[in-house]
């Protein structure tokens, strides 16, 4: 390369430094999704064969020249084709965080919370509600208003969270696959808790990691992201209420050469009844096997919990066995695939997903989703039993 | 195993009082690792953004754009720590990669997913597979400890690399690390300024993989050498990955919190 080319290669990038010195990114994304169900619906007004979305959603973000100031903004639309109850609008995050001295740090707004170690499940991630007509999987979630104070010190990095609005459940409509049945009246919803959704929650957290072992525990207080379903028969649905909770939790992986072992456990107490829930298990990675540059990961966890399904809110995850496989391929379009099962070793029920992604060009990124369901003798999946579904999701970056 | 540049330990730091002039080729290969080690030691903390151009032998090209921050090392048997965060492409925008680096002990790696908001301790025992589907393999981006090779002086050779024509120290590294993929690497030192300016990696079969050229070095602060262009071609797929960096900022305002796997989701 000539000394001009480098000069004027070196003269971009340094403008581009400049540029992000002080910076703001205003990052625009479109996708559109198709659902497609193969079985007939279980339900008469459900609806059959696909179902199309519109999602439209994008960042916008600032952050100061001395990086102690982030704001960030994200808003999400979906526009579904066929549930009006999945065509919504959310606030993903909306906040301001500010570092003081680099030993406290302080965030205002809207925003998300990921808590836990594990693959199949993370029992200890309270924060934000769960957006299930967006998967119902747990891996999205509803944004949720906060103030967190952090403090990192020598000693480990301690969070306050208040929490002071709810954010209720949103649930697929009569028309719509994945749901309950009977089927779920969200304007119903009932709070144990004075104040309703405005009664505030409360968490304080801490982080800290010794050689091998990444380790965390919290306390919280506040109201359950998980509803107990109470039917109402003058209406014939089911409705919502989120009773008072209380937790304690750990969480903790130790990591060693090719292997992660993992573990999450609450202890809590709900409308008078204490309970134990819990995922712990090992992922095990064989990198760049026979020189292909592929990893292949080995994921086996355990789920457990021991509350009284019909005095609570109900959880799937009891007693499960989890086996999955992730596979990197390492390439320049970063291909990825995740497949797994959990299976309910008492009711022999199924739920298993696989997962595939891969980028398109540079702005584009392709996602296709199978998922699975075999209810047996489990009453929570025998109502998703037609709903096998598979998922195809094109995303434009501009 | 320059991308994040290597500094001094304290045990370089001794050596620098010894002759220069080492009796076996094994003594003469270390001393020369060890004075290119020695000659970045001080830096303390530096931030710079890169392009990284990965290309096939048809010409198509795709590129990512990074930033890497990086703390010197503190302490006996602590290699330096590093941010890398990726800005483009966009669906993997922000994702960042925390590695504190050790000369025995393997890596501890953190790995930030941000539309999950997730910080995931991750396994740093990939040593040979590729990062991000470039031509780089794990273990060439590591920090290049002076303790993870066992060095060979080779040879004295004269060369033109860029378009400068310069005297070069050959030194045969081996990894004494463990699962790399090479079986030996040639290491070029200049005789000048002490700064590596190629490396040929050999496969377990003992056959020549791929090269590495590290070009366009300038001098920051009086003291400390970078190149800023660094490119590596594989022989046999005929691939190439070009990294071009801007100007790096040494002596930025990083703490070590801000090599912690808690400050990556405040990137």
């Amino acid at each position: 390369m000539s000394r001009p080319i480098v000069f004027l290669v070196g003269a971009a990038v340094c403008a581009a430094a400049a540029a992000q010195a002080q910076r703001l990114d205003v990052r625009p994304e479109a996708a559109i999704e198709a659902r497609v169900f193969p079985d007939d619906a279980q339900f008469s007004d459900q609806l059959t064969d696909s179902q199309l979305s519109l999602i439209l959603t994008g960042e916008v973000s600032w952050r100061s020249k001395d990086r102690s100031t982030r704001l960030q903004v994200k808003p999400l639309i979906r526009l579904d084709a066929e549930d009006d109850e999945r065509t919504y609008f959310d606030i993903r995050e909306a906040s301001v965080s500010h570092e003081l001295n680099r030993d406290w740090d302080i965030l205002v707004g809207v925003s998300q919370v990921f808590w836990g170690v594990a693959e199949s499940r993370n029992v200890v991630d309270v924060i934000n509600q769960f957006d299930t007509v967006e998967d119902v999987d747990e891996g999205e979630k509803l944004g949720q208003p906060m103030i967190r104070v952090s403090r990192r010190g020598d000693f480990g990095t301690l969070e306050a969270y208040y929490l002071p609005y709810f954010r209720e459940g949103l649930f697929p409509g009569a028309d719509g696959r994945l749901r309950t049945d009977p089927v779920i009246a969200a304007d119903e919803a009932r709070y144990e808790r004075d104040g309703d959704e405005w009664a505030g929650d409360i968490a304080l957290r801490y982080i800290n990691r010794f050689g091998g072992f990444d380790f965390g525990a919290h306390v919280f207080y506040g109201t359950s992201r998980n509803p107990r379903l109470d039917f109402n028969p003058s209406t014939g649905t089911l409705e919502p209420f989120y009773p008072e909770l209380t937790q304690t939790v750990i969480d903790v992986q130790w990591t060693r050469g090719a292997w992660l072992l993992k573990g999450e456990a609450i202890f809590g107490e709900m409308l008078g009844d204490t309970f134990t829930s819990a995922v712990g298990g090992f992922e095990y990675t064989l990198f760049d096997v026979s020189g292909s540059g592929w990893d292949v990961g080995v994921i086996g966890e355990y789920l457990y919990d021991d509350r009284d399904q019909l005095r609570l809110p109900n959880t799937i995850f009891e007693n499960d066995v989890f086996i999955g496989t992730r596979l990197t391929l390492n390439d320049v379009q970063d291909t990825e695939i995740l497949a797994g099962a959990i299976i309910d070793d008492q009711t022999g029920g199924i739920f298993a997903s696989a997962e595939f992604q891969r980028r398109i060009g540079n702005t584009m990124l392709m996602e296709i989703e199978a998922r699975a369901f075999a209810a047996e003798d489990d009453p929570f999946i025998r109502a998703l039993e037609q709903d096998d579904h598979f998922l195809i999701r094109l995303t434009r970056f501009f | 195993m320059t991308l994040f540049k290597s500094t001094v330990t304290a045990i370089a730091a001794l050596a620098l009082m010894t002759p220069a002039i080492a009796e076996t080729p094994q003594e003469r290969g270390f001393a020369i690792a060890e004075r290119n080690d020695i000659s970045d030691a001080g830096f303390a903390t530096s931030t710079v953004e890169l392009t990284m151009t990965l290309a096939d032998p048809s010409g198509r090209t795709t590129t990512r754009d990074l930033r890497i921050d990086t703390r010197e090392k503190e302490g006996e048997g602590n290699g330096d720590r590093s941010v890398t965060v990726f800005y483009s492409p966009r669906d993997v925008e922000g994702t960042a990669l925390l590695t504190h680096s050790k000369v025995i002990e393997s890596d501890d790696q953190w790995l930030y997913l941000p539309a999950l908001r997730r910080t995931k301790r991750i396994s740093s025992s990939n040593k040979s597979g590729p990062f991000v589907g470039s031509e780089f393999a794990f273990e060439d981006i590591a920090g290049a400890e002076l303790g993870k090779y066992e060095y060979t002086y080779l040879d004295t050779v004269t060369e033109t690399i860029g378009d400068q024509e310069m005297e070069l120290n050959k030194v045969e590294c081996i990894p004494a690390y463990e699962r790399s993929g090479y079986d030996k690497i040639h290491c070029y030192f200049d005789t000048n300024v002490f700064q590596a300016r190629k490396f040929e990696f050999f496969d377990r079969g003992g056959q020549k993989l791929k090269t590495l050229i590290l070009d366009d070095y300038r001098k920051y602060d009086d003291a400390f050498w970078r190149p800023h262009t660094q490119t590596m071609t594989n022989h046999i797929t005929g691939k190439a990955t070009v990294l071009e960096f801007g100007d790096y900022e040494f002596g930025v305002d990083l703490d070590e919190r801000d090599f912690e796997p808690e400050a990556l989701e405040r990137l």
